[in-house]
């Protein structure tokens, strides 16, 4: 078989081609250049080859907000999983309430981010909000603004609630997918709640929640705007998740070389961490 | 083990039936004896499914009542009836192996692991299933899993009946085959009474030792295959059952005696008193070409292999003959004779003559 040989062809692929150097490649390809260079001010650039690498990753800073933001990101997971399939299976399946259901699950993904931030930032007000001042006024001292427990309370609160609709969503699509004869055999195998749930609903539901998973780890991970809305990092460095700390290296010191090293590193962990939890997930799949 | 006896079922989906066609299922009494093969066959939407459903416990009956010998179960759950149900769609439980899909139901009842063993590979065994016991049920085709469906209604020694609903629509044609002979297979050997819901005729009439009809959410006729292609109740199972299906010609009555153009008609039974019209019902089997009769035009001849089936029309209406391979077929002046014994006439669809006339 002859091939035709037209050139042209790469004018046709030239527009996605730039599309992705600008908007993935060339910005990418800046950060690497950062990365191994000191800067002085008047652009003057200095080779500083893995110095940056190799100061980050022995940098105390860095554990610690790598630290933080593990512990956020499983910590929401933990609750954000389990709940979201919990309410998914309590909605109706059918009926007017099931629209009720959806819209109102719906409503807190729909709300801006830094909108989420300043909501939260106000409801939990110690002295005019109405959750720090119900708190308070049941006797429970509550300051998210001086407690590093209060502050990671309600970080986690406003994440809960602001994302767990997502699951909820996702594991509801997941259940109505199940063909109603899995019930009826379930019925007269005589299985009870719990085995329905353990084998039928779960094993259903495994695809869309390993999306959920994968959704919230990627997005908590990289979480900025809520939190820097709601505490700003603190009180003290408290709650500093990575990316609020890059943020700090990156335009508060303007320290281009470690901030663009500290990216690549954060860049990298995510890849590796949803490569392992895809993996785990799908270990069992065909 | 029961014999299952349907008293005075009635079932309705809406909360406040009015008229006929609001019910799914009009008025049904029958008994099904334990241990018989049985086929429920009738068109989609004849309220098959739902008398399934409602026999397994599945959907409970707006009216009348169920009795598995002389206890009422109307209103007993599924699990508390000792029913087994193979659906349309095969439902296996993914995460687990064929081993403890068919040990799921036994589990679930606290039986103890020894027994639930020896159940599980005496039914793997006789379900062919023995070399996949180790296999991810996920993994297997249609059949396979349709087989699990089937195995995991067996395994338990307390089943009442086996219920089939058209288990065989995603297996491919010719895994059907095998498939339907295990099925009736496994009935001579277990013994049980297995209720099969299709609406192909060719699988009713080869598994079932007796056919119920249904159409419109009532019984027509309940017959073993042979009574019901030599004796149709019912226009509606004569054209139904049999390929092609019954010529059902409209015809005139003068004093219970069948006319066709004028011509009296001889048949095997006569029109109740007092009908003026009826329709005559003749299967194409017992319609042949004749030097006397009524005159024909034949319109078409489709070759079948072993048959011609010949389209006729004689004053006005299609009448199908079905012709022995290789039998002459006259080109003009034919005339076509009815074999008396196997004309019968039906009034409003029903057999005139018999009991079963609609009220």
């Amino acid at each position: 078989m002859n091939k035709t040989v037209n050139q042209k062809a790469w004018f046709l692929v030239l527009p996605v081609l730039l599309l992705v150097a600008f908007n993935a490649i060339i910005p990418l390809m800046t950060v690497v250049n950062y990365s191994v260079q000191e800067t002085f001010g008047d652009n003057n650039f200095f080779w500083a080859g893995v110095l940056w690498f190799e100061e980050i990753l022995r940098s105390e800073r860095f554990h610690a907000s790598l630290g933080r933001q593990l512990f956020f990101t499983f910590s929401i997971l933990a609750i954000e999983i389990p709940l979201g399939v919990i309410i998914a299976l309590a909605m109706p399946r059918k009926g007017v309430w099931v629209s009720v259901c959806l819209v109102l699950m719906a409503m807190p993904l729909l709300i801006p981010w830094n909108v989420v931030g300043a909501m939260w930032n106000i409801f939990a007000l110690p002295d005019i909000g109405l959750l720090g001042n119900m708190l308070n006024g049941m006797g429970i001292d509550y300051n998210f603004t001086r407690q590093p427990v209060a502050a990671w309370a309600t970080l986690l609160a406003m994440d809960v609630w602001h994302w767990t609709s997502l699951v909820v969503l996702l594991a509801y699509a997941g259940l109505v997918s199940i063909p109603d004869a899995y019930y009826q055999a379930a019925k007269i195998d005589g299985a009870s709640s719990w085995a329905i749930f353990r084998y039928i609903q779960l094993p259903k539901m495994k695809r869309v929640l390993t999306i959920a998973i994968l959704l919230r780890f990627m997005d908590s991970f990289n979480i900025y705007t809520e939190p820097f809305v709601l505490t700003g990092g603190g009180p003290g460095n408290s709650t500093t998740l990575l990316s609020i700390d890059l943020v700090k290296i990156a335009l508060g010191q303007f320290d281009l070389g470690p901030a663009a090293a500290m990216s690549l590193i954060y860049f990298l962990v995510i890849l590796l961490l949803s490569w392992v939890f895809y993996t785990l997930m799908m270990r069992n799949e065909e | 083990m029961a014999k299952i006896t349907l008293s005075n079922l009635r079932h309705s989906y809406m909360a406040d039936p009015k008229d006929d066609a609001d019910w799914a299922l009009k008025k049904l009494d029958l008994e099904w004896e334990d241990g018989g093969a049985y086929a429920l066959l009738g068109p989609s939407g004849c309220g098959k499914t739902t008398l399934l459903n409602i026999i397994s416990g599945l959907l409970t009956a707006s009216h009348g009542q169920i009795l598995f010998d002389d206890e009422d179960v109307s209103l007993l759950p599924p699990d508390k009836r000792h029913i087994a149900q193979v659906f349309q769609f095969p439902v296996v439980y993914d995460t687990m192996t064929v081993y403890d899909n068919l040990a799921f139901p036994l589990r679930n009842r606290g039986i103890d692991e020894a027994t639930v063993d020896s159940r599980v590979r005496e039914v793997a065994e006789m379900t062919d299933l023995t070399s996949m016991l180790g296999r991810r049920a996920s993994k297997l085709t249609a059949d396979g899993k349709q087989k699990i469906s089937l195995g995991r209604g067996m395994v338990r020694t307390d089943v009442n009946a086996i219920l089939f609903d058209e288990p065989l629509t995603v297996i491919d044609p010719h895994l059907k085959f095998q498939l339907r002979s295990k099925l009736k297979e496994l009935h001579d050997r277990v013994k049980r009474t297995m209720i099969y819901v299709t609406h192909d005729q060719t699988e009713a009439l080869t598994f079932a030792d007796k056919v119920v009809v249904m159409n419109m959410g009532e019984v027509v006729q309940i017959g073993t295959p042979v009574e019901l292609f030599e004796s149709p109740q019912h226009t509606f199972v004569g054209h139904f059952i049999g390929s092609p299906g019954m010529n059902v010609i409209p015809c005139e009555v003068h004093d219970g005696q069948a006319h066709l153009s004028g011509q009296r008609l001889e048949t095997s039974n006569k029109a109740d008193a007092g009908t003026t019209h009826a329709e005559i019902g003749i299967r194409p089997e017992f319609v042949t070409f004749s030097d006397q009769g009524l005159p024909a035009q034949v319109l078409k001849v489709s070759d079948t292999g072993r048959f011609n089936i010949v389209e006729t029309n004689c004053a006005g209406n299609k009448i199908k003959l079905l012709l022995d391979e290789g039998s002459p077929i006259p080109s003009e002046n034919a005339k076509i004779k009815f074999d008396a014994a196997s004309t019968r006439i039906y009034v409003d669809g029903w057999l005139s003559g018999s009991e079963h006339r609609h009220e």
